[in-house]
């Protein structure tokens, strides 16, 4: 056995090890590609920077291609992402004529190889046209959706709709993601890699030297928020909370950290936002963080005492299940994926409003002890459920069931 | 009627294949709403539907402590907020049922008789909708055999939750006792199995995670043999 699955192993359980591999021998040698817009920054690239290389170790062909955009293309996808989350969004032309270009010669650059490939997941929308795009393949085509589609805006769903149609299968995080299609559409939640910089266990020096580095001091309470800067993560409401509970608990700290990633034009405005709102106040750190500061936010999660994901709208919400690994107790939007992940009272709260987390962040304040006992829940909870073994098996069983056949019951070998 | 060997997947007494399985949900696209629209697609909605929601979610992401043994039970509690309907749903238990058809009609019994006791609860909005998932398993052979109650007492600990999930969940849809697949073999090792067999039964399949499930089970079997 490789010495990564080993590892794997050793917080996963090798149990679940082994029946990774009983499970991929009967697809042994097949060719798999992941298709997606960006190789850093994001869940998506996260996840594929391990998943990619574990189906390689289970005995899988696997390679991950990115295609190439402009700027246009890019405020186009990002409307496209808008629109599937449900805002209402114009799409100019100029955007969707400059969409189906750039996968028009991405698809010239690629289109040997995924036309010969067994397998082919094309990641969210931006890649979606490339399957039109390779008249002869000859593998399965899966397009795998990271956004919360529960309620798209109807125009943007139609015109991609007529993309993902002719997909074998697709997967949606969520059964309340999914939307009408001819196709099987199975449930995946994402995951997290235990073993990843962002997830390591780190020694108390590394993360005091990383509150030092901020200014943030480490006697006293620490609320974090890692995300995007982006609307639907609503970090003014996550201000609006802190200022809620700065007159209960005076000595409150705020950490809003976040990166943009290269197909996200709209981060730097909401980030103007969001340092107009916190500006002269002193206990809000606002930092925008390189795409490869993956311990600082790891120290960051482990320092604070609650982590908050007030998301209005979210795909799963993966800096969620970082927190809850790291025993931490959330509180998050009541929303997406984070409805899985947060359960009231057990590993955290799901919250409505800025007055609700700031509700809850009071009460945990206010009884410290709950903050140890629903974080070790939480921590479970993940291993169970979260972890990119559990991940990596269902990608494992979704292919299965394409080769073997849609029956309900599949006996292999 | 004691089930054949092709039900149990085994061979027979002397030999216990040991097999894992791994299970994938599926969308339906079917949404309820309300009590009635429930009903409703329950009519239809295919029977591994109905499986799913009574077990499937033991290998899904779900948290450790179930207060419903099933998923419309759940809903009539959390989505709908009617007790009685909660109450009386998750009573059932499927093992009671010769097959998912059966389970289907006691369902859809209990659904009427509350739409006739609270006119209102065929337009009353949930507050979350159900959603229909289906799931697919796919089962394999771990290559692992058994050839006696010792024997299994010694690979237990080392089973995946998939195995746990196949053999002491999955085996009550298959086998007409409604049992499990340890049970069913054990029981074939004559009268000194006989209470250890009385003590698997006694491990509710419906409420902890199948982490539990295997810990209870390797618990028993250990103390069994020692």
């Amino acid at each position: 056995m490789t010495s990564q699955l080993e590892a794997y192993g050793r917080v996963a359980g090798q149990d679940v090890i082994d029946h990774l591999f009983q499970l991929s021998r009967p697809l042994t040698g097949l060719k798999v590609i992941h298709v997606n817009s960006t190789r850093v920054g994001g869940g998506v690239a996260e996840i594929l920077e391990k998943l990619v290389p574990l189906m390689q170790e289970v005995g899988i062909e696997t390679s991950w291609e990115v295609i190439e955009g402009n700027e246009t293309f890019y405020q186009c996808t990002k409307g496209m992402h808008n629109g599937l989350q449900g805002n209402h969004v114009r799409i100019p032309e100029a955007q969707i004529a400059a969409y189906e270009e750039v996968n028009r010669t991405n698809a010239e650059l690629m289109r040997e190889k995924l036309e010969a490939a067994d397998y082919v997941f094309i990641h969210d929308p931006q890649p979606a046209p490339l399957l039109s795009l390779c008249p002869n393949r000859r593998g399965e085509w899966v397009w795998r959706c990271h956004i919360d589609a529960s309620h798209p805006y109807r125009p943007v769903w139609k015109y991609l709709r007529r993309f993902v149609r002719d997909y074998d299968a697709s997967i949606f995080s969520l059964a309340e993601f999914a939307q009408m299609l001819p196709h099987p559409q199975y449930i995946i939640p994402p995951s997290i890699d235990p073993l990843s910089e962002k997830n390591i266990d780190l020694d108390d020096g590394e993360i005091a030297a990383v509150l030092a580095e901020f200014d943030i001091d480490p006697e006293r309470p620490l609320l974090v928020q890692v995300s995007r800067f982006d609307r639907f993560k609503d970090p003014l409401g996550v201000i609006q909370a802190y200022k809620l509970v700065k007159k209960f608990v005076p000595a409150v700290q705020l950490v809003l950290a976040g990166g943009s990633a290269t197909d996200d034009p709209e981060g730097e405005q909401v980030l103007r936002e969001v340092q107009d709102n916190s500006a002269g106040d002193p206990d809000i750190h606002v930092l925008l963080l390189p795409p490869d500061a993956h311990r600082t936010i790891n120290a960051l999660q482990r320092a604070a005492h609650i982590v908050l994901q007030k998301s209005v709208k979210e795909g799963f919400g993966l800096t969620v299940t970082e927190a809850m690994w790291k025993g931490k107790p959330v509180i998050g939007g009541d929303t997406g994926g984070i409805r899985l992940q947060v359960i009231n009272f057990n590993t955290g709260f799901r919250v409505n409003t800025p007055e609700g987390a700031a509700l809850r962040i009071r009460y945990l304040f206010h009884n410290r002890k709950k903050i140890e006992e629903i974080g070790l829940k939480a921590r479970e909870f993940v291993r169970d459920n979260f972890l990119i073994t559990r991940h990596l098996r269902e990608y494992l069983t979704l292919m299965s069931s394409l080769h073997f056949g849609g029956r309900d019951r599949i006996e292999l070998g | 009627m004691c089930p054949s060997a092709e039900q149990t997947g085994n061979p027979g007494p002397d030999v216990f294949e040991l097999k894992d399985c791994a299970l994938i949900a599926i969308a339906t696209g079917h949404r309820a709403v309300n009590l009635k629209e429930l009903r409703d697609i329950l009519t239809v909605i295919s029977p591994d539907s109905i499986y799913y929601h009574f077990w499937g979610g033991l290998l899904q992401p779900r948290f450790e402590e179930r207060e419903y043994n099933n998923d419309f039970a759940a809903w009539a509690w959390y989505g709908m907020h009617d007790a009685t309907l909660a109450e009386r749903l998750a009573v059932i238990d499927p093992t009671d049922f010769a097959d998912l058809e059966d389970l289907r009609q006691e369902l859809l019994e209990i659904m009427e008789e509350r739409l006739d006791e609270q006119g209102y609860l065929s337009w009353l909005q949930a507050s979350s909708r159900f959603e229909f998932i289906r799931s697919q398993i796919v089962i394999f052979d771990t290559g692992n055999r058994v050839d006696s109650p010792e024997k299994l007492a010694e690979l237990l600990p080392g089973l995946s939750t998939g195995s746990i999930f196949y053999h002491f969940i999955d085996a009550r849809r298959r086998l007409d006792s409604g049992g499990d697949d340890f049970s069913f073999w054990l029981s074939g090792h004559g009268e000194r199995c006989s209470e250890l067999c009385r003590q698997f039964a006694g491990v509710d399949p419906y409420f902890g995670s199948l982490h539990q499930i295997k810990d209870q089970l390797v618990k028993i079997i250990t103390n069994f043999f020692a």
